[in-house]
């Protein structure tokens, strides 16, 4: 599609850690305001190219990254400080992780760090995070509660909200509804395509059926190699690439 | 290899869609003998059988089924037991026009003498190897037999123009054979739809392989 724009351009990406090469030569243009998945199996490298996306690799000791990740033409290795980075390209992770706190105070960390202290602002913040990650409803009369009392699923959607707060334009999710039941599980999903109006989204998963419910685009990884990316329903219709088919439909290893 | 199970069971599909098209096979050559023969016994053997085709239909239909809910096929997993559903309906569609044929034969037959056209059992044996090749094809999954199937079809319908005519040139030189011209116009519609329906299926066999879906 002409109309496409990339928010993030992938150049010749390689990652060791220590002597393993993890990521060889990735190159990858993805999408503004589409959901990516990323699919494969456990070791392929979706969930270090994940993180490097937003370099949450850079504290894992023996780490080298070749290559370029540019975020709107801006080289996030060189050109942009990590802090700012990370405030432009939130993450939600596997385990609801919460931090011990009320809902609110999970919800208003991110733009108190930023130096938001005004109740009314922050209020309005809340509010509109956690109606954003469909979970106002469920909470609104208990914002004071930890946010640890309240199911998985909600705590996941609490997090997503947290990861709103602080408006970032792009969220990273990994593998978000591995530990949730089946409707938390789409729940997340439906919130994921109602998201991407605004974000960009891209997701690790090794839910092939969520891949394909809620992705424009897939990218399989295997040994630390994308063997193939492109449209969502190209790959699990028509893959291009043996592994690819191998994998979707089960007939691996 | 994983998946065991679902392997095991997409090959029962297949080899549960072979039966039925080693089902019609038989009614076809059984269909074309009687034409041959004005054998009335063997055309109605050919109308009993249509059942059996029939409950292998759905009997398919509902493996198909079963391995969607269950299983949730994709990619060429997922084209083969999508096309199989598709495919069944045409074997069977085929299947009742043999019974069909046989059920004009039948009127044919209470009829005085006529010649039956001149290019009919080459009209015939055109649609038979489209159906056969169509079973072999899938068989297979060859999609290059596939294709020299849909190229056949034109035959069969230049069959049917020509035929048809030779048909109306006959009516009106003798008006008494008239339902005996216009029963066999019934069969080379039947026949002709015969050589679509193989048409249809072997659009479906390149699908399962290509992924390409190119519907005429």
């Amino acid at each position: 599609m002409s109309n496409e724009v990339s928010k993030f351009s992938v150049q010749e990406l390689d990652l060791y850690y220590s002597n393993f090469q993890a990521l060889k030569k990735i190159n990858m243009e993805i999408q503004e305001k589409e959901i990516t998945a990323f699919i494969g199996p456990s070791g392929c490298g979706k969930s270090t190219f994940l993180k490097t996306i937003n370099r949450m690799n850079d504290l894992v000791e023996g780490v080298k990254v070749d290559g370029k990740i540019y975020l709107d033409g801006v080289d996030i290795y060189k050109d942009i400080d990590v802090i700012k980075l990370r405030s432009r390209v939130g993450m939600v992770f596997q385990q609801p992780n919460p931090f011990p706190m009320s809902i609110y105070d999970n919800v208003a960390y991110g733009p108190r760090i930023h130096g938001i202290k005004k109740k009314s602002v922050l209020d309005e913040i809340v509010e509109k995070s956690l109606r954003q990650a469909a979970i106002w409803d469920e909470v609104k009369d208990k914002l004071k509660k930890s946010a640890r009392a309240v199911s998985g699923g909600q705590q996941q959607r609490i997090c997503i909200a947290r990861t709103l707060a602080v408006e970032p334009e792009v969220i990273l999710m990994d593998e978000p509804t591995s530990a949730l039941d089946p409707i938390s599980t789409l729940k997340i999903e439906d919130l994921a395509v109602e998201l991407k109006e605004q974000y960009t989204i891209i997701i690790v998963t090794h839910n092939m059926q969520q891949a394909s419910r809620i992705s424009d685009k897939t990218a399989f990884f295997l040994t630390g190699e994308v063997i193939e990316y492109g449209k969502t329903e190209q790959i699990f219709n028509t893959p291009k690439n043996k592994k690819t088919e191998d994998y979707i439909t089960g007939r691996f290893g | 290899m994983t998946r065991q199970v679902f392997i095991k069971e997409l090959e029962v599909l297949h080899n549960d869609v072979i039966k039925m098209g080693s089902v019609l096979e038989l009614s076809l050559n059984e269909m074309i003998v009687a034409l041959q023969d004005m054998d009335v016994e063997l055309a109605q053997k050919i109308i009993d059988r249509d059942d059996e085709i029939d409950l292998l239909e759905q009997q398919i239909e509902k493996e198909c089924i079963n391995i969607i809910a269950k299983q949730q096929p994709i990619a060429s997993d997922l084209r083969k037991v999508t096309s199989i559903m598709k495919i069944i309906t045409d074997i069977e569609r085929i299947a009742d026009h043999c019974a069909d044929i046989s059920e004009y034969l039948m009127q044919i037959h209470k009829q005085p003498t006529m010649k039956a056209p001149e290019h009919l059992s080459d009209m015939i044996q055109v649609m038979k190897k489209m159906v056969v090749d169509t079973i072999d094809s899938f068989v297979n999954q060859d999609a290059d037999k596939a294709a020299s199937v849909i190229a056949q079809d034109d035959i069969v319908d230049n069959y049917f123009t020509s035929i048809s005519k030779e048909l109306c040139d006959m009516m009106q030189k003798d008006i008494k054979v008239i339902p005996q011209c216009v029963a066999y116009i019934m069969i080379i519609k039947y026949i002709e739809r015969m050589g679509d329906h193989s048409t249809n299926i072997a659009e479906w066999i390149q699908f399962i392989v290509t992924g390409k879906l190119v519907l005429s």
